[in-house]
């Protein structure tokens, strides 16, 4: 009789049919404007840019690129608004505007999925499970928000700041709008928000949904460009406070160019997560947090599970399971509902990716790609993991943003913990095992806003996220979210 | 006995608290203290870059024992502290009177700070069930946000009060779990050196609080700038200051808290939002099954 564990055969017997989503029920329009107080209006310097489709790079439409001028426009229009209406409103009545943004999302979620894989390149199945979904809860749960701030804060008269200028990245562009839109306008803040380069069209037909839900003019304004555009945001004079999401390089500047002028701040910035897996860990269910942890959205997540410590005992069972795993990812068309791994976002950062390969293999990592086939055009790179990397190299230390995994072992809880720690950021983490104590140990001893104990990558409305160290300052989500967009009063 | 006359008393050599010890500064530099009058007070410590550098160390090193201290231990330690400073008031007092105040004024400081020390004794066991939340997500997850000190703190305590600012700005810090290095206010600094002697005889463990005395153009640079601080307190409402700080402490994130017209003698000054200030929100997920 053989020996030989069970295992499954993937790659035999049965192919996986396509199964695409259609995107015949929506249009997508060949041109955007900016839209300002209530309406898309034209770019005052007449300037577009494309936003390409990452899985084909075949041109989607063409947006417009704000100006200094333009981002005036959008401040004025939200001034305006905040001094009228918007801020002498009820909160009740500012809530039911709210509520409205999450039931038209409800309604037009099938299309916004589509969009949202189109225009980004992410798996239909996370968009349309995940990404819509959350956002139109997060605006849910903000709405019931509005007419209850003074419960939130014992001892204190909460009061709205003004005009809340609002930067997002391009790994969940309508979530990341809804995370920064929704509590700013329940605290009774008017917006202006610049969505990500390379994902402008969800923030676009969320603008659509804003409109639709009859809020008054000016009280959100989306304006699309790139980094000078959201400069011009994040400096403008009149705008009371900015909320930023992206790289901690970026983060920096912002913290350092808004210094002195007074404005309330919340930066989400980069992360190295570890995820800890422990000899007692139920190993098959660790093997899938690990992949959840960073193959969810292409690695292009601030919270990824990107570097894996494994106890020493178990490494080579993990990593064999965790190869095996990888074989069956299927990397692909994002509108295919069987495929797990989509397009890299855009071609600059398949560029940094691949860099990234080459550094961990010179550092002396040694890389693992599973086998998989990927697509002639567009932008993909096969799921990968470095084995043998020391806490030391770039790989470990430094934010990849791709399908990208930096294993290291450990033998006691200590050296675990330690190598955890040991980067400059501190957004997230993970833990597998079964012994409850030490859960509690790891989970208080790792130095991130969030910690998933036997799971990862999850998110809710009502969980604050955040960061410590360099992954940023402030919470969104929950209770602790509303303190971004509020000045305390005695 | 000496034969006649009065009696010659002994002067105070003011020195710096690093790691819960009392060094002279590593520099060897010193500034004298004046009274109205123009004669020296002391000779105080001009603390270094130098100094700092040790003090972070210092504040580093003891923040993983006393952020796990618990929450029961570090309020009652904080109690000591204001016992302390109660037994020695009349010191405090002299001091203060020294450096300009009326002794009814002084008097009053002395108390109001002791007091100050008790409020957030209280509070060392309560803020964390004000603010920490139980969240109910939707999926089947059991989730939960708590306070976690931020870690190392820098406070520039405010320069316009010897003790009273002092402590309004080490208290919050302390009882939250995190470790301070401050620097005392530059013209009336003989309350801040006195005070970490109050520290060192309170059971407040070596490192907690390191306490120096110097300049602050030539150390408030350093203070927003090291790598190893994860925030900084400014409390004198310079505009200017206040842009330079944050514009250094991007280097590493820092969190900034830099305060505008604080009266320190206001009862609103003492509050669990200014324990806040210096913690971080951790939410922690973990599945509910079988």
């Amino acid at each position: 009789m053989s020996t030989e564990p069970t295992k499954l055969a993937f790659d035999d017997g049965w192919q996986y049919a396509p199964a695409p989503e259609s995107t015949d029920h929506f249009s997508i329009d060949e041109q955007y404007g900016l839209f300002i107080n209530g309406e898309f209006v034209a770019p005052e310097e007449g300037r577009y840019f494309e936003t390409i489709n990452p899985a084909t790079e075949d041109t989607i439409s063409s947006v417009a690129l704000a100006s200094k001028a333009d981002v005036d426009r959008a401040v004025k229009a939200a001034r305006k608004a905040y001094n009228g209406k918007w801020s002498k409103m009820s909160g009740a009545d500012r809530g039911k505007y709210i509520f409205r943004i999450a039931r038209i999302l409800q309604e037009r979620a099938r299309e916004f999925a589509t969009v949202e894989s189109l225009d980004g390149g992410k798996p239909i199945r996370e968009s349309r499970d995940i990404d819509i979904p959350l956002a139109a809860a997060h605006f849910f749960y903000y709405a019931g928000w509005a007419d209850k701030l003074e419960y939130a804060f014992p001892g204190r008269t909460p009061a709205s700041l003004g005009v809340a200028g609002q930067v997002i990245p391009w790994n969940f562009p309508l979530l990341m709008a809804a995370w920064k839109i929704a509590p700013a306008l329940a605290c009774g803040n008017t917006v202006v928000l610049k969505p990500a380069e390379t994902t402008p069209l969800t923030a676009l037909k969320l603008a659509e949904v804003i409109r639709d839900a009859g809020l008054p003019p000016g009280v959100v304004n989306i304006v699309t460009g790139a980094g000078e555009t959201g400069a011009a945001i994040v400096n403008h004079p009149d705008v009371n406070k900015v909320a930023f999401t992206g790289s901690t390089e970026v983060g920096r500047l912002i913290q350092r160019s808004i210094a002195g002028t007074g404005k309330k701040y919340t930066l989400e910035l980069g992360g190295k997560a570890a995820n800890v897996i422990f000899a007692d860990a139920a190993i098959d269910q660790a093997v899938e947090g690990i992949v959840n942890g960073i193959f969810f959205n292409q690695g292009h997540v601030c919270c990824a599970g990107s570097r894996l410590l494994v106890q020493e005992s178990v490494a080579d069972e993990v990593i064999s399971k965790l190869k095996e795993r990888m074989e069956t990812l299927i990397v692909g068309d994002p509108l295919d509902k069987n495929t797990d791994i989509g397009a890299i976002n855009s071609a600059s950062q398949l560029e940094t990716i691949q860099s990234y390969l080459k550094v961990g293999q010179d550092e002396g990592a040694v890389m693992y790609q599973s086998s998989c086939n990927v697509p002639d055009r567009g932008y993909w790179c096969r799921p990968t993991i470095f084995t043998g990397a020391s806490q030391s190299n770039r790989i470990v230390q430094e934010e990849i943003f791709g399908p990208v995994l930096a294993i290291q072992t450990f033998r006691t809880l200590e050296e675990g913990l330690t190598k955890a720690n040991n980067t400059p950021y501190g957004l997230s983490g993970g833990v597998w095992t079964d012994k409850g104590a030490k859960i509690f140990k790891m989970t208080q001893k790792i130095r991130a806003g969030v910690v998933w104990a036997n799971t990862f990558n999850k998110f809710d409305p009502t969980s604050p996220f955040g960061g410590y160290k360099e992954s940023g300052v402030g919470r969104e989500g929950g209770l602790h979210g509303l303190d971004a967009y509020l000045k305390l009063e005695v | 006995m000496s034969g006649s006359g009065k009696r010659v008393p002994v002067a105070k050599t003011y020195k710096i608290y690093i790691d819960g010890k009392f060094p002279r500064t590593e520099s060897g530099r010193y500034f004298p203290l004046e009274d109205a009058d123009g004669a020296v007070i002391a000779n105080i410590c001009r603390g270094s870059r130098k100094d700092f550098r040790n003090s972070v160390v210092a504040a580093r090193k003891a923040l993983d024992g006393w952020s796990a201290a618990s929450a029961y231990l570090r309020g009652q330690i904080l109690y000591r502290v204001a016992e302390m400073l109660e037994g020695r008031s009349e010191q405090f007092v002299a001091e203060l009177c020294l450096q300009g105040l009326s002794r009814r004024k002084a008097r009053n400081e002395v108390e109001a700070s002791i007091d100050r020390l008790i409020y957030y004794a209280g509070w060392s066991d309560k803020y964390q069930q004000i603010f920490s939340a139980v969240n109910p997500v939707s999926s089947s997850h059991f989730n939960f946000s708590v306070l976690e000190p931020t870690g190392v703190v820098a406070v520039l305590a405010p320069n316009d009060s010897s003790l009273l600012g002092l402590i309004s700005n080490i208290a919050p810090v302390i009882v939250g779990g995190n470790t301070a290095v401050v620097l005392a206010s530059e013209k009336l600094p003989l309350c801040a050196v006195s005070f970490a002697e109050v520290l060192h005889a309170s059971d407040v463990p070596a490192g907690v609080v390191n306490l120096l005395t110097g300049f602050r153009e030539e150390l408030c640079g350093q203070f927003a700038s090291h790598m190893d601080v994860n925030a900084v307190i400014y409390c004198d409402g310079d505009v200017e200051v206040a842009r330079s700080i944050q514009e250094k402490a991007a280097d590493n994130i820092k969190r900034v808290i830099a305060r505008v017209d604080n009266d320190w003698s206001d009862e609103t000054s003492q509050n669990p939002y200014l324990i806040k200030e210096t913690q971080e929100t951790k939410t922690t997920w973990h599945p509910i099954g079988s």
